[in-house]
């Protein structure tokens, strides 16, 4: 078999030929792996050979060392570390020899493909004379070879974590690399492999950003590289900078007077990518001081890890005119452009971080910009000063803004009106939105919306919902926080009077030709959804008669046949908005028993209407028909059953799909909505289910997320079917105490492991108490026994490693009294020998949240129990926390007088 | 090595709503997961005060009323608002009521506070939408009126917000026409339930004297409020509050433990203590006024054993044997 000839013919346009080449490729690589690898090197390293078929042989390669889903890429590691010590060593041999080939699309291609076997084997200790050999290439003369090598180590830096290069080599590499950024290196693309090469080395330079000459060193190279002739290399310095910025973030003060006036001459002449960056910059310090305000509430102590250096408070006087200037920069057509991003949107932007990290302060300095620009006749003069008025609403307080809102308000309504420039309009809009959301809603001292001005407000934007679609969707965003603002309104709404023609107004711009533009369609199904949720009793009869309005729209998606895969495409997007809206709307008259009684009514119909919404996918379940099925369930309650028969396989399709994983977890939500809705009734679906449920958690395709509320469901099956359980305890048992045993341990590890542990125990804890709960009074009790040493040790692990969060402490304290309850005196023994139950009780008993000792005060009358056999009393209190005291009958004296 | 997209949001509302349509059902899961096992608990302890006793266990009987899952479930910042029965029924079950002081508690001295009682009459007063009511221990209304509280009446000066309310546990003093203000659960919007006694009280002196309650009534403040002394439970404070004298009529000392919160219904943390010296209305007097040799409690022994007080709500508060029953009382 010619190799050149296949890997040519994949690229053709005629799709047989293509096809029979992939089909010879594929049969290649399953008789004789290595051999497939060996040739598709020795093809990429082939001089002689056409760059098409050299490109597409590393590609192939490259593909055959890593792919984004995590089982795969084990998959591919595992397979590439098995193959023969020879085999491997000639094909990197191929790879490096390919860095000196005179094609530069062979070089870029062999540099990935190093990266992804030094990701590989890196870590394994294996390939340890690739940096040094690496390192003895940019010593050489020709300058594309020196290049390629260059960029082999910045693909390297991306693809291996610091950890597994020592310094010493790290070092080396950061010579070469600053080495080749060096004013002297005379040749251009040498130069800017350098200096993309260090944004990827950044990260290992830790040790080298701790030493100052070193770190001074770094810092000079880069910003003379933002200096360079070349348009490119200034882009990529700048890119190392922002990179710096935020990686090196306490090394900085002593450069920052320098990066300013770099940044600023750069934002103010240079070509707009690289402007574009030197922003960028500022954006990012704004969110590491952000991150850092946040974390320490301002509050520092000699013990916070990284002080604030209030660059952003510092440097505001010259950044803030530099950023304002930007504003004036607009493109005509930005609005209606998916994809823009120019020097106004970015200067905005940066404008609005501003804002947020330093509060009040930005305000008197971007008033004046305001004022000045906000009549002129210039559209750009116009809608620069409203961009710039929206961008300071978040960060600064409400006193502070109120004030101006107050005077701005009709002036804005008027423009959104009359204003003759759709993007001023736009941009009008869209502040009216960040108005309502920061400075409106129940939280607020003085309100912005009063009876005064409410009416004209929602005229306006209900008049500019008819507006060019990318104005209308910023309408549509206003009204969606206008409405949120009143959430929590209480039993009268001041939107009431208007409730009709909010809906009807919607509605239509649902209904719109254009709708499909900037996300119209969207944007007026989610303000609809938000107007339902912050309605009150009111207007529930409107909500009830929306459900009919939802439904007809849903079904006449139904109607149509023969879509072609664009038109499927729009139709599974409009459905899922549809089913959304549904959801919503049976949530919220599911919240109270008259609107409940009224929505179900219409319940055999919104349910035909879902299954048919799934009939028209073969292969998934549609994830928004599935979250509205389970509010259906809530609602419906035992009366689900009749549904069960036919929804049953679109349950089991949901448990089934690992690849959109969100399906899945929404589906295990959407098993425990039913289980609480049937109880026992769901019995004839159990086997199934649980099947699915057991092969999801042994899945390693499945993502890890969905395994935690997987053991919750486990817990309300049980608690569903009680003692039916029995079959399924062999089973559930083992599984849940493998993973009590994985979480147990989290010392060493990040935030965000030791998050999902909270999360994961708490999933094992959740089944735990349903299984408990739902065997008790049974016969069957003693069938737990067995299993209640390993609960209660792990209960004892857990206290013992002091990393709980509230949650899992209720949820632990609560499975503690469901053993003891359910186990009834079997359990006093076992609960005695435990080391730390009465601790971990205590404990409970005297915190603060009173989720958990409602939970503790619930264990310890349990407890009690078994401590004292002898016939006692229970004393109720009615109190606003249940106590129980035990006391001897004979001890109680009546003292009445 | 191409580079990197640096673009952010461009407005864009910071939202998804269907991230949102996704968390709130999780809440919502969540929350019926946690109703049904609570439900399954407190079937548990229907269950539990049962099992020891002897008698067959009876399904039926009537749990005692506990009003802690309303006042969880509802959060108090919003009872001002509330509007006739409802009101009614919320306030009926929401006062803090003391238990008989029958021993000394542990570190009275030091953890403690004591004051006075005012005789009279308990009740609820709270202040919202420009208007105050007073509601009694049954939730009835007692008065509707004009107060300098917060937000207690029209002409109070504009800048309070219509979030502004309060809600004080009070004693009416007929004699006086005054407000008696005990204990303080919201002032000025914000809820003191989950603050202990010591900073309510601290609270309660520092802001009602600043809103002008404890005035002379006028057109616009129709009843007096004023705030009774509270002492430190030493030597002292427990002489001032039992012999001192008070502008009021005494009945009764309370003795309230500095780090409780406000909780409803009968609490061990807030104690009564009356005697003849500092209460007339102590004891019971038969028809000549003589107060006879024992006191009489009348006590209700339910079908299953159980023993509760004739107050209102009951209190179960312990059950008899069946041997007892039978061979002591001649019930079988």
């Amino acid at each position: 078999m010619d190799v050149t000839e296949v890997l040519l013919s994949a690229q053709v346009i005629d799709s047989t030929i293509r096809k029979h080449a992939e089909e010879t490729l594929k049969q290649f690589q399953e008789q004789n792996f290595p051999g497939f690898l060996i040739s598709l090197s020795g093809e990429l390293a082939n001089e002689e050979k056409p760059v098409e078929s050299r490109k597409l042989a590393g590609l192939i390669l490259k593909n055959r060392l890593d792919a984004k889903e995590q089982h795969r890429k084990f998959e591919l590691v595992q397979k590439w570390l098995s193959l023969d010590v020879a085999v491997k060593s000639q094909i990197k041999a191929c790879l490096l020899q390919t860095l000196s080939s005179a094609s530069s699309d062979a070089r870029s291609t062999a540099s990935q493909v190093i990266a992804k076997v030094a990701g590989i084997e890196l870590p394994q200790k294996q390939w340890p004379e690739l940096i040094g050999s690496l390192l003895s290439n940019v010593h050489q003369v020709p300058p594309h070879v020196k290049q390629a090598t260059l960029e082999t180590l910045g693909y390297l830096c991306e693809e291996v974590v610091p950890e597994v290069v020592d310094q010493d080599q790290v070092n080396k590499i950061l010579t070469a690399v600053v080495q080749g950024m060096n004013a002297n290196e005379g040749n251009i693309e040498v130069r800017l492999a350098a200096t993309r090469a260090l944004y990827n080395a950044l990260g290992f330079a830790q040790a080298n950003f701790s030493n100052d000459m070193e770190r001074d060193y770094i810092m000079r190279v880069v910003c003379e590289a933002t200096l360079s002739p070349e348009v490119k290399i200034r882009q990529a310095a700048f890119e190392c900078l922002v990179s710096i910025g935020s990686t090196y973030y306490d090394k900085l003060a002593p450069y920052i007077q320098d990066i300013f006036n770099i940044t600023s001459k750069a934002v103010r002449e240079d070509e707009e990518p690289v402007a574009l960056q030197a922003i960028e910059f500022w954006s990012s310090i704004c969110d590491e001081e952000i991150d850092i305000l946040e974390e320490y509430g301002g509050d520092f102590t000699a013990d916070s890890d990284v002080p604030c250096y209030y660059f952003i408070k510092q440097a505001l006087p010259a950044l803030v005119p530099m950023l304002l200037e930007t504003l004036l920069k607009q493109e005509e057509d930005q609005d209606q452009d998916e994809g823009a991003w120019n020097l106004a949107m970015a200067g905005g932007t940066c404008l609005g971080l501003i804002a947020r990290t330093v509060g009040d302060d930005i305000v008197p300095l971007v008033m004046p910009f305001i004022e000045e620009n906000i009549t002129k006749s210039d559209w750009r003069q116009r809608e620069a000063a409203t961009y710039a008025f929206g961008s300071i609403l978040e960060g600064p307080l409400p006193d502070k803004l109120t004030p101006i809102v107050n005077v701005a308000l009709s002036f804005m309504l008027t423009a959104l009106t009359n204003d003759p420039s759709s993007h001023v309009k736009d941009t009008t809009a869209w502040t009216l939105g960040r108005i309502f959301e920061f400075l409106h809603g129940s939280t607020v001292e003085t309100p912005i919306i009063t009876p005064a001005n409410c009416q004209q407000i929602i005229t306006v934007l209900l008049q500019s919902m008819t507006d060019a679609p990318n104005v209308a969707e910023k309408a549509c965003g206003a009204l969606y926080f206008l409405a949120q603002g009143y959430e929590d309104v209480g039993s009268t709404s001041p939107l009431t009077p208007y409730f009709q023609q909010i809906v009807q107004s919607l509605i239509d711009v649902t209904r719109r030709e254009d709708a499909g533009e900037s996300r119209l369609r969207t944007a007026a199904y989610e303000t609809l959804n938000e107007v339902v949720r912050s309605s009150t009793d009111e207007t529930a009869r409107l909500v009830v008669e929306l459900v009919q309005v939802i439904m007809a729209e849903l079904h006449s998606t139904l109607e149509t046949q023969k879509l072609s895969s664009d038109e499927r495409e729009k139709q599974n997007e409009l459905q899922g908005l549809l089913c959304g809206c549904l959801q919503v709307i049976i949530q919220k008259l599911g919240a109270s028993e008259p609107t409940k009684y009224a929505f179900m009514q219409y319940a055999d119909q919104v349910m035909t209407l879902f299954l048919r919404v799934f009939a028209c996918r073969s292969a998934t379940v549609h994830e928004e028909a599935m979250l509205a099925i389970g509010a259906l369930a809530y609602v419906a309650g035992p009366n689900f059953a009749k549904y069960m028969p036919d929804f049953y396989k679109y349950l089991e399709m949901g448990l089934q799909n690992f690849e959109e994983y969100q399906v899945c977890a929404v589906t295990v939500g959407v098993v425990g909505d039913i289980c609480r809705a049937l109880e026992d009734k769901i019995l004839p679906y159990c086997d199934g289910i649980m099947t699915l449920l057991l092969k999801d958690l042994s899945s390693n395709q499945l993502h890890r997320s969905v395994k935690p509320p997987i053991f919750s469901c486990f817990g309300d099956i049980a608690l569903a079917i009680g003692e039916n359980f029995e079959k399924y305890l062999m089973y559930a048992m083992p599984m849940l105490q493998s993973a009590a045993e994985l979480s147990v341990h989290t010392s060493g590890v990040d935030d965000e492991m030791i998050e999902y542990t909270n999360l994961l125990r708490n999933g094992i804890l959740e089944a735990y108490s349903g299984i408990f709960q739902g065997f008790k009074n049974s016969p069957k009790t003693q069938l737990l026994i067995p299993y209640a040493p390993h609960i209660l040790q792990f209960l004892d692990s857990m206290y013992m490693e002091k990393d709980m969060d509230d949650v899992v402490m209720k949820t632990a304290i609560g499975v503690l009294g469901d053993l003891a309850d359910t186990l009834g005196s079997n359990a006093g023994a076992l609960i005695q020998q435990s080391l730390s139950s009465k601790d971990f009780l205590n404990e409970c008993l005297s915190s603060e949240d009173h989720l958990i000792k409602e939970s503790a005060e619930w264990a310890r009358c349990l407890a009690a129990v078994f401590d004292e056999m002898s016939p006692h009393v229970i004393l109720v209190l009615p109190a606003r926390r249940v106590v129980m005291k035990s006391v001897p009958v004979r001890q109680i004296r009546f003292h009445y007088t | 090595m191409p580079p990197h997209d640096l673009r952010r949001p461009f407005k864009r509302a910071a939202i998804s709503d269907q991230h949102r349509r996704r968390e709130l059902s999780l809440q919502r899961q969540a929350q019926n997961r946690q109703d049904a096992q609570h439900q399954a608990r407190c079937l548990a302890q229907t269950i539990l005060s049962l099992q020891n006793d002897s008698a067959e266990p009876e399904q039926e009987f009537e749990i005692v009323p506990q009003p802690e899952e309303q006042a969880q479930d509802f959060d108090v910042r919003q009872a001002a608002r509330l509007r006739g029965s409802e009101a009614r029924r919320w306030f009926a079950k929401q006062l803090m009521l003391p238990e008989w002081m029958i021993d000394v508690p542990d570190r009275l001295n030091t953890d403690w506070y004591v004051c006075a009682r005012p005789a009279g009459k308990r009740c609820f007063v709270v202040s919202s939408n420009g208007t105050t009511v007073s509601r009694l221990r049954n939730g009835s209304m007692l008065h509707r009126f004009p107060s300098a509280l917060p937000n207690g009446s029209r002409t109070n000066n504009s800048s309070r917000s219509g979030q502004s309310y309060c809600i004080l546990d009070c004693i009416f003093h007929e004699p006086d026409q005054t407000y008696y203000v005990i204990d303080m659960l919201c002032w000025a919007g914000m809820s003191l339930y989950e603050c202990t006694a010591e900073f309510r009280f601290f609270w309660l002196n520092s802001k009602l004297v600043e809103t002008g309650a404890c005035n002379d009534p006028s057109p616009y403040h129709r009843y007096r409020f004023r705030t009774i002394l509270i002492y430190d439970c030493d030597q002292e404070g427990l002489k001032a509050a039992y012999s001192g004298s008070v502008p009021y009529m005494k009945d009764g000392l309370l003795f309230y433990n500095k780090h409780a919160h406000y909780q409803s219904g009968n609490t061990p943390l807030v104690l009564v203590w009356k005697d003849e010296n500092c209460s007339q209305y102590v004891l019971d007097t038969d028809s000549t006024g003589q107060v006879p040799d024992q006191q009489q409690l009348v006590l209700e022994l339910l079908d299953d054993g159980r023993l509760a007080t004739s107050d209102d709500p009951p209190v179960v508060f312990g059950c008899l044997d069946r041997d007892f029953i039978q061979k002591e009382l001649g019930i079988s």
